[in-house]
């Protein structure tokens, strides 16, 4: 950005010079997206999740076998911590994806939807300004999606079941507080999980002017990806899936702590950043803008 | 008509110049090779019925579509290339206003001044409550954009164009929703922006509009411009008539040939005759000619100085009726 000597004149708002907008533009649309009652609608929708699953539990009188139902779930019961365990399970395959379809396929479709994008762009926000604003906009509510689901588990967990020393897959124990750490982890490795299908999201959503299309589209695809994830025909391309490790936190609740999964899954998301983070910015950059 | 002078040097006098601009969707040319000359300083008027291409221009202008060729350049510099630097110098209101419902007035305000770099942060909530309060929306800052009219939608667009000092405001369609009332506010707000400076490009399709508010105008037809240039310059095509009316018709017209003008009856109604005669190249003051008429017995009931109506050649030029040119 070379300075250019034809600035316009100055007003009182001191040198014309930049004012480090990026920052400015991410809080405003961080403070947009968590102003729309749809985020807090969905956050609700996560969080209640892991409180319907362990109500369920606390009423029921019939116990369950070992294995039984989802993975954790017959070990509620004895451990309030494993709620958010167990909710996470159940979560991670549609209602997670469901949200960050939402969010991430509205980011520019969405804007377009409404018109704004024009005038973001006449600002000028800049192309890539605005893609990366948006995209780390979409990962923020991974992130808070995922710490919701966490928290609201914990808490309804401590709240309607023991709490103690936690017993791992490994037969180990720890203790509370390093069980709570463990959540978080999980919480960092599933929000991991979800930034490849958020980038996903927002490549689609610069190939349409319809918000709902490119969310519905972004849902789709993630349902593709587990559905060719379970064909046993198709194994050479099951490590390739976005969706590949995205139950595979199992890994984060052993002792000791392996975090070679997480490192795996941190690899493959960080492929599908590249490789779609390239469409999105190939496709937006010359993409004519007539919303 | 495009007779702004020609040469580099000129460049520099220019806000926006087009060369050979032109636009196509498909098979379709939108634009069809135009040349826009628009001075600094001007009001300068972007006339055409719906549909001529008028605002893909302008979405060419603004960087917001790639010209299929020709070349822009805005404010001296080459569009889209030096689009970071030119746009924080422009103001614009592109077809229509559109806001995120969910938000208030200055919320909307807020969040799109974040967008540009060069906005300071400090004065963000002054400026967006100024730009509020030149439009006179402050009363309505803090309602929801899905409460506001179309009416108060334009005139929040308006004011999104306003939150900087701006050397170009580009304003599509500006009065479109607004009462006379409001129309009135836009056109006095143009004048007051082009007072201090600011050079503002307005496109529209109200013929009346253009002309009571610019300087310079351009008209589009079908993707092309057809004509371009001052005001009087347009008008200048059209001429200058003398209006009378008067129930002594075969006596005006004896007076008006006298004093060599080319006189003609433009009604038949004895008693109550109207007469028009171009002034052309005459030098005549009215009051010679009243002065003349009456001295010759000839009673007069109205008398005017019609000049050329922009309105006449903007249909000359574009057509008459309803077609949306396709």
């Amino acid at each position: 950005m070379s300075p250019s000597e034809t600035r316009p004149p100055e007003t009182e708002g001191g040198p014309h010079v930049r004012h480090g907008g990026s920052w400015d533009l991410l809080g405003s649309e961080i403070s947009v997206l968590f102003r729309r009652r749809r985020t807090w609608a969905m956050l609700v929708a996560v969080a209640l999740i892991p409180i319907l699953l362990a109500v369920a539990v606390r009423l029921s009188s019939s116990t369950l076998d070992p294995g039984e139902g989802p993975p954790f779930l017959d070990r509620v019961t004895q451990n309030g911590l494993f709620v958010g365990f167990t909710a996470m399970v159940v979560a991670i395959p549609l209602f997670l994806p469901l949200t960050i379809g939402v969010v991430a396929g509205d980011t520019i479709a969405g804007e377009a939807g409404l018109g704004t994008l024009r005038y973001l762009l006449v600002a000028p926000a800049g192309r890539v300004r605005l893609l990366l604003v948006k995209y780390a906009g979409a990962a923020l509510f991974c992130l808070v999606a995922t710490l919701t689901l966490t928290v609201s588990g914990a808490l309804v967990g401590a709240a309607l079941f023991p709490v103690g020393p936690v017993t791992l897959l490994s037969g180990d124990t720890i203790s509370v507080t390093e069980s709570l750490l463990r959540s978080l982890l999980v919480a960092a490795y599933v929000t991991v999980s979800l930034l490849g299908l958020a980038m996903i999201g927002l490549f689609i959503s610069t190939l349409t002017d319809v918000p709902v299309g490119a969310m519905a589209a972004t849902i789709v695809v993630s349902v593709i990806a587990q559905i060719l994830d379970v064909i046993p025909q198709l194994d050479w391309l099951h490590p390739w899936l976005f969706s590949h490790y995205w139950l595979g936190f199992a890994d984060l609740l052993r002792q000791p702590l392996d975090l070679g999964s997480f490192a795996h899954n941190a690899i493959l998301q960080a492929g599908y950043l590249a490789v779609f983070g390239a469409l999105a910015y190939s496709r937006f950059v010359t993409k004519d803008i007539l919303s | 008509m495009t007779g702004a002078g020609t040469g580099a040097h000129q460049a520099q006098g220019l806000a926006i110049e087009t060369r050979a601009l032109t636009k196509k969707f498909g098979s379709q040319t939108a634009v069809n090779g135009i040349h826009l000359r628009v001075p600094r300083g001007a009001v300068f008027g972007f006339l055409g019925p719906n549909g001529s291409g008028k605002t893909t221009s302008i979405r060419m202008l603004l960087g917001l579509t790639q010209a299929s060729s020709g070349s822009i350049s805005v404010l001296g510099q080459s569009m889209p290339t030096r689009l970071s630097e030119v746009l924080p110098r422009v103001g614009a209101l592109v077809e229509g206003p559109a806001f995120y419902p969910f938000l208030s007035g200055a919320a909307n305000l807020r969040r799109l001044d974040t967008a540009d770099p060069f906005a300071p942060r400090r004065t963000r909530r002054a400026r967006v409550q100024g730009a509020l309060e030149r439009v006179g929306l402050s009363h309505a800052a803090e309602k929801k954009v899905h409460a506001y009219s179309l009416g108060m939608k334009q005139r929040l667009g308006i004011a999104n164009a306003l939150l900087l000092p701006r050397e170009l405001l580009v304003l599509d369609e500006p009065t479109n929703g607004l009462d006379p009332q409001g129309t009135r506010e836009v056109r006095s707000l143009v004048r007051s922006l082009a007072a201090e400076g600011t050079t503002v490009f307005v496109s529209s399709h109200l013929l009346a509009e253009v002309e009571q508010m610019c300087t310079h105008a351009a008209v589009m037809s079908v993707g092309s411009l057809v004509a371009q240039g001052t005001l009087a310059a347009l008008r200048q095509v059209g001429e200058t008539r003398v209006h009378l009316r008067t129930p002594d018709a075969a006596g005006a017209l004896r007076v008006l040939t006298r004093l060599g003008l080319e006189p003609a009856r433009a009604t038949n109604d004895a008693a109550d005759a109207v007469v028009v005669a171009p002034l052309g190249d005459t030098n005549w003051q009215p009051e010679a000619i009243v002065t003349a008429l009456v001295a010759g017995g000839v009673r007069i009931r109205g008398f005017a100085i019609e000049e050329p109506s922009l309105e006449e050649r903007f249909v000359a030029l574009t057509g008459e009726g309803f077609d949306v040119a396709q």
